[in-house]
């Protein structure tokens, strides 16, 4: 890890704090018994990685980040868990299903361990620079971001924005309960 | 001088293998679509890295687009949960196992 | 006339034929009508080819008659050919002659069974195939008559399937025939291997080109086929089981015809076996040995039957002592003379036991010459041609052989000679149990007598003439359709010796006839010694025969019937043990491995892919957990396969 020491103080206290909250929120969401809690944790680890983003110069996306995912969607999380009442604590020391968690860890360290091995045998980055334009540049990383979104992948926004329409949609046709004088779905199970 | 690409990989790494267990170890499916997220947002970070590394732009228009799509993927999620579970308040993943063999 | 001769086997084949199609529709008598028919429009063939034969130049005659190419494989080529010379037709003549007497016979004999045509059918299909062995011109038809007679013979003898006896006679003759089938089919691959073809003009006059150890072998192993066919030692046990067939088939089959097939097949290779001393002598002793086994034990059996059964084998030991000491004129003589007289005595015995209702324990008859004459000067015909006293028939030809023996080795001839005394003595001893001394028929609820034998298998069941063996009403003389061909087969046997006196050269009929076939006879004894042995012969023959004459003028002399002689010496329970049961068990040994292994290996896969699907459904758990544990360990193969290529 020489890499770190090469890098100036403040950068080297931000990144390390900002990892250490990344991986106690991840482990606090895997950990935690009531789901509630981790929705929390989740929220301290969207924050961590809001502040990764900010290190590596993707300002906007940091700020998207927080609101989108840390704002919204964790936010639908919560309804949902309050909603359906499923915040009752999970029994975590039982486990059915038998070597599902010792397989689990393994599978977990050994992939880790894979991953690291296979980026330390050769360079972590390797590949071609600006294939689709500079990221480092004198504009502003909004205005960046924006020609690349707008111009040369105008095609996936426009599929994107759909794909959020079909989802809406989506969820409202799920989740209806439908009128008394029609049976519901599940009425009819 | 910053810090070292290596380092943020490594530490997306952590973060992906810490989702990919969890979403196996835990029964309650909310906290399962938690750790599908945990694994969006380490590959998010993975992106942004290169992005800085190879200073390209495409990096971060994918974490734009990966973002979309983890929001659309968990509204439709979250609504298929809704449906299935509204009667079933004690249910947790493990309850569908009819399928066996 | 001989261009015709293929009309000789076709004859019967078309009685086979016709009577499968519509035996049961020309049912009782018809049906034996058309097969007798048959059969003597074959002898009439036969003797117009015999007439031609006789027109032709001595040296000359043989012919080939061809019909059409049967196996032309390669470097194989059979056909379907028949080889006229003096022997074959000779074999012909009494083939076709005493079968169709022996038709006439079984029209008279077989009336009443439920299956009547169907006998004809087998009739004819055995003297078909019988013809076909006798004529054919090359090894493997005569193999194929070979093997149709020994079916013929199976079919026949198990004709009352019903009774479990019978069936097992039909089995256990069948069986032994085919190892002796055995030897003859390795003989006809090594002759092929040695010339190349299979005719016998092809192989026989090149003989000589064989290696001395080749013909033996060959020699071996066709004496092989000749001892199952003809019931030598060891493998003459199925004649005397025989008997459980209808006594025409007896007559027909087991006396004059089918058990000469060996003999025919040893002379017919005379100049292979001139080539393998050694095969000779193991021929001639196997021969004497098997006469005088036989002889023992005909001398202290009850059943009418076996005692002729076991005088066909005695006989039929005498030729090959014949073909062993080279005297195969001698053979050829004694099969004809034989032929005559033992179905003329076979078919006594079938006239005796239709007269008395299906009674066949010999110690159960008695006085039949007052109730059944025709039957009993016929059969004391036979007796005496068999004993051996002149003129009749039996003498000329034993005596012949005897001459051959003494030629050979003094010890075969005296085996020959006490074999011929017993002989007489047993044929007595048979003569004064049935038709001389009290009417022990007429004792109804009579004991049994004081030695009970085991081996009578008791008469022909329910079916040919629907009596039982208990009502033993007035014993009556047969129907003419019986007896003419008792007479016939009686005048045979006294004239018979004419063909072949051993006088001088011109009276030795038989001999200048096979000439061509046998070359010179290498026989010669000076006229003193020949007289002598003669003498000696007929003196063994008149002492048999006055011991026989005096000891049984009551039935019962136990002394006379030791156990092991009424046992057959134990042969049967001796091969049940030694042959029988091992191969029971190397039987059930291999069903179970074709059960367990064979069976098992197949079944073993099917149940290990089971097992093993099994065994992997239960991966299928129904937990999407465990299925998403599947997927991550895909994965971490998938990172460690690209770790190893980086690396």
């Amino acid at each position: 890890m020489t890499l770190l020491l090469a890098a100036t103080k403040v950068d080297m206290t931000v990144f390390v704090v900002a990892s250490v909250i990344v991986l106690s929120g991840a482990i606090g969401v895997v950990i935690a018994r009531n789901p509630v809690h981790s929705a929390l944790m989740l929220v301290m680890t969207l924050f961590g990685i809001a502040v990764l983003f900010v290190a590596q110069d993707a300002q906007f996306l940091a700020a998207v980040q927080v609101i989108v995912y840390a704002g919204a969607i964790v936010v639908l999380f919560l309804f949902v868990i309050m909603l359906l009442g499923v915040d009752r604590e999970e029994n975590l020391g039982l486990e059915e299903l038998r070597a599902q968690r010792p397989v689990a860890f393994l599978l977990g360290v050994i992939a880790l361990a894979e991953i690291i091995l296979l980026g330390r045998g050769a360079d972590w980055v390797s590949g071609a620079s600006s294939v689709a334009g500079r990221s480092q540049n004198e504009t502003a990383n909004v205005e960046t971001l924006a020609r690349s979104i707008f111009t040369r992948y105008l095609l996936a926004f426009e599929a994107t924005s759909i794909l959020l329409v079909i989802a809406v949609v989506g969820a409202v046709v799920l989740a209806r309960r439908l009128s008394p004088s029609t049976p519901s779905r599940e009425d009819q199970q | 001088m910053t810090v070292d690409a290596g380092a943020y990989l490594t530490v997306a790494a952590a973060l992906f293998t810490i989702g990919a267990v969890g979403l196996l170890i835990r029964r309650n499916v909310l906290v399962m679509f938690m750790c599908v997220e945990l694994m969006l947002n380490a590959v998010n970070l993975t992106f942004v890295t290169y992005a800085r590394e190879l200073n390209d732009i495409g990096g971060q228009s994918l974490v734009f687009f990966v973002l979309v799509v983890a929001a659309a993927e968990v509204v439709v999620g979250l609504g298929i949960i809704v449906s299935i579970f509204r009667r079933r308040v004690e249910a947790t993943a493990d309850d569908l196992h009819e399928l066996s063999g | 006339m001989i261009d015709a001769a293929w009309l000789i086997p076709a004859f019967p084949l078309t009685g086979f034929v016709l009577l499968v199609l519509f035996g049961r529709r020309l049912g009782d008598p018809a049906a034996g009508w058309l097969a007798t028919a048959m059969t003597g429009l074959s002898f009439l063939v036969t003797a117009g080819v015999f007439v031609d034969l006789l027109s032709m130049e001595h040296a000359a005659r043989h012919a080939t008659v061809d019909v059409f190419s049967w196996i032309p494989v390669g470097g194989l080529s059979v056909e379907v050919a028949f080889l006229i010379d003096p022997l074959s037709i000779t074999m012909a003549l009494f083939v076709t002659g005493v079968g169709a007497l022996i038709h006439l016979y079984s029209v008279g004999y077989m009336h009443g069974d439920g299956r009547y045509p169907t006998f004809f059918v087998y009739l004819n299909l055995f003297v078909f195939s019988m013809l076909m062995l006798v004529l054919a011109d090359n090894f493997l038809l005569s193999f194929l008559g070979w093997e149709g007679v020994g079916a013929c013979s199976y079919l026949l003898i198990s004709f009352w399937f019903t009774r479990e006896t019978a069936a097992s006679a039909g089995k256990k003759a069948f069986v032994t025939n085919r190892i002796g089938d055995f030897g003859f089919m390795i003989a006809m691959f090594l002759i092929f291997s040695a010339f190349g073809t299979l005719t016998y003009s092809g192989v026989l006059p090149h003989a000589e080109e064989l290696t001395k150890g080749t013909a033996t072998a060959i020699a071996l192993l066709l004496f092989l086929g000749a001892a199952g066919k003809s019931a030598q030692l060891p493998l003459y046990v199925w004649l005397p089981d025989a008997m459980e067939g209808p006594t025409p088939v007896s007559a027909l089959i087991h006396a004059a015809t089918m058990v000469t097939a060996g003999v025919y097949l040893m002379v017919r290779v005379a100049p292979i076996l001139e080539l393998a001393p050694t095969a000779m002598t193991i021929i001639a002793c196997v021969g004497a040995a098997t006469a005088l086994f036989a002889a023992t034990i005909a001398c202290a059996q009850n059943d009418i039957k076996r005692v002729l059964a076991y005088s066909t084998i005695s006989q039929l030991g005498y030729m090959f002592l014949a073909v062993g000491s080279g005297a195969y004129v001698a053979a050829i003589f004694h099969m004809v003379t034989h032929a005559f007289f033992k179905a003329l005595m076979f078919l006594g015995a079938g006239s005796v036991i239709h007269g008395l209702h299906d009674e066949q324990d010999m110690k159960r008859m008695g006085n039949l010459r007052k109730y059944m004459p025709i039957t009993w000067v016929t059969f004391m015909i036979g007796w005496l041609a068999i004993a051996g006293v002149p003129p009749f028939a039996g003498f000329w030809s034993k005596d012949e052989i005897l001459l051959g023996a003494w030629n050979k080795s003094p010890i075969l001839w005296f085996v020959g000679l006490f074999t011929a005394l017993l002989t007489a003595y047993y044929m007595t001893r048979q003569v004064r149990l049935v038709f001389y001394g009290d009417d022990r028929w007429q004792q109804a609820e009579h004991p049994a007598p004081a030695v009970a034998d085991p081996e009578l298998s008791h008469a022909e069941p329910v079916a040919p003439n629907g009596h039982g063996p208990s009502e033993h009403a007035d014993p009556h003389e047969s129907p003419p359709t019986m007896w003419i061909p008792l007479v016939v087969l009686a005048v045979l046997s006294v004239v018979g010796g004419v063909i072949n006196l051993p006088f001088s050269h011109d009276t030795e009929h038989l001999l200048r006839w096979l000439e061509p076939v046998l070359g010179e006879e290498a026989i010669h004894l000076f006229d003193g010694n020949k007289i002598v042995l003669a003498l000696i012969a007929i003196a063994a023959s008149l002492i048999g025969l006055a011991i026989g004459w005096f000891a049984w003028r009551t039935a019962d002399r136990p002394e006379l019937e030791p156990e092991p002689l009424r046992r057959a010496w134990y042969i049967d329970p001796l091969y049940q043990a030694i042959i029988a049961r091992p191969g029971q068990a190397l039987a059930d040994l291999s069903s179970w491995v074709d059960r367990n292994v064979v069976d098992g290996a197949v079944n073993g896969i099917a149940v290990a892919f089971r097992e093993g699907g099994g065994q992997l459904r239960r991966l299928q758990t129904g937990y999407v957990r465990n299925y998403a544990l599947g997927v991550a360990a895909g994965t971490v193969a998938l990172l460690a396969w690209f770790y190893m290529r980086a690396g």
